[in-house]
């Protein structure tokens, strides 16, 4: 017998209403398959996410689920974390959700290292508004905002977790599905905050925008191959050789303290003030 | 019971395929990155062209955003 996807979607719900050939349902499985190979038990998973079309995932999902405010998944996610530290904890968010409106709550959950295993789809474009620029965006791409080309360079989401803190830091693209389950397992191993982020296409929001590149997805997919570069392929390898190149594989793991551990301590020593 | 037409098998001693045609959206991605050129695209649904050339690799079923095309081994029947 296959994968029994079903036990974990709400069949129901489905098909779901992303774009064909969009990428979120890609990040869904993998993180579906990734639970599943973990062993987490069903019920005590909980999936946060924001406002985009990424974020409509934990409506198709059978979990413990919440679907909160644009640039927020991270807030409620410390939140519930913080309820019940023993819950396993994951946020979905979209490029715009995580480092635009949500670029603070990003940086400090990543400086935390509070349990959270944090997915960020990032197509480089917000594409439930309709195409706008996103603090990801290639430079000199042309969106709904930005029609004679991008002006501002993009960030790089990875190495902004790396230089905020994070302690495990991983991406990879929706074309590399295998890599994606492979990094979410790794990612619920490390006892603190995990980002892995994802490349993933949105030919309707950006790609259609920027035709010399893209005349359908699969071109948008055949960029991810042809780009992505194995980390431990990158070592000894000059810069020149890796521009335009997108590295993929675990890019940082530093364990650290974490931060509900941490907090229970402080838990106790007040209690024990408080009784003597 | 629940109308299952929309559910294609196409089987060989080895492999299964299914695909669910209802929630094929034709993106086509599983059809340009197969390795084997198993599947196919006939309209907007992605259909098998020759199960005996697929090596379920499971890349098609991995990269289905839509939970439309599953890869097992055959029951032999
Ligand atoms: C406070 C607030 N500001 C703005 C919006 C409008 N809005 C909804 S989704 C979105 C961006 C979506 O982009 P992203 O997070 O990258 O996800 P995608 O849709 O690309 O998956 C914006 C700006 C909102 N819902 N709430
Ligand atoms: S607009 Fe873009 S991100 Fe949203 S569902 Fe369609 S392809 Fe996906
Ligand atoms: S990848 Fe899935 S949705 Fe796309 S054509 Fe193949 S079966 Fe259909
Ligand atoms: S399992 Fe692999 S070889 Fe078989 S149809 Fe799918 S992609 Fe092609």
């Amino acid at each position: 017998m296959g994968f029994d996807y079903m036990k974990y979607l709400r069949e129901e719900k489905m098909p779901h209403i992303w774009c064909p050939g969009c990428g979120h349902g890609i990040v869904m499985k993998a993180l579906i398959r990734a639970i599943d190979k973990a062993g987490l038990d069903q019920d005590r998973v909980v999936v946060v996410s924001g406002i985009g079309c990424v974020s409509r995932m934990p409506g198709y999902l059978d979990f413990n689920t919440l679907h909160t405010t644009h640039g927020r998944a991270l807030a409620f996610a410390t939140g519930v974390k913080m309820a019940d530290p023993t819950l396993h904890v994951i946020a979905v968010m979209g490029d715009g959700d995580a480092v635009a409106i949500g670029g603070n709550h990003f940086i400090h959950t990543c400086r935390r290292n509070i349990g959270i295993t944090t997915v960020v789809a990032n197509n480089s474009i917000y594409g439930m508004t309709g195409g706008q620029r996103s603090p990801t965006t290639p430079l000199g791409d042309n969106t709904s905002t930005t029609v004679y080309g991008n002006a501002d360079p993009p960030f790089d989401i990875s190495a902004l977790a790396v230089a905020a803190g994070a302690s495990y830091v991983a991406r990879t693209t929706t074309y590399h599905a295998q890599q994606i389950e492979r990094l979410i397992v790794s990612g619920f191993e490390n006892r603190g905050f995990s980002l892995i982020e994802v490349i993933g296409p949105c030919f309707v929001a950006h790609g259609r925008r920027n035709r010399a590149r893209y005349k359908s997805n699969l071109d948008m997919y055949r960029e991810e191959k042809e780009t992505a570069i194995n980390v431990t392929a990158t070592k000894g390898k000059p810069q020149s050789e890796l521009m335009g190149k997108v590295t993929i594989g675990v890019l940082h793991h530093a364990p650290m303290p974490e931060f509900t551990d941490e907090y229970q301590k402080v838990i106790e020593k007040a209690t024990h003030v408080r009784t003597i | 019971m629940k109308n299952r037409k929309h559910i294609v098998i196409c089987e060989d001693a080895k492999t299964r395929i299914t695909i669910n045609r209802k929630w094929c959206k034709g993106c086509e991605i599983c059809v340009e990155f197969c390795p084997q050129k198993t599947l196919l695209m006939e309209g907007d649904k992605a259909v098998v062209r020759d199960i005996a050339s697929c090596n379920r690799c499971m890349l098609c079923e991995l990269r289905c955003p839509d939970f439309a095309i599953e890869v097992s081994e055959g029951t032999g029947r």
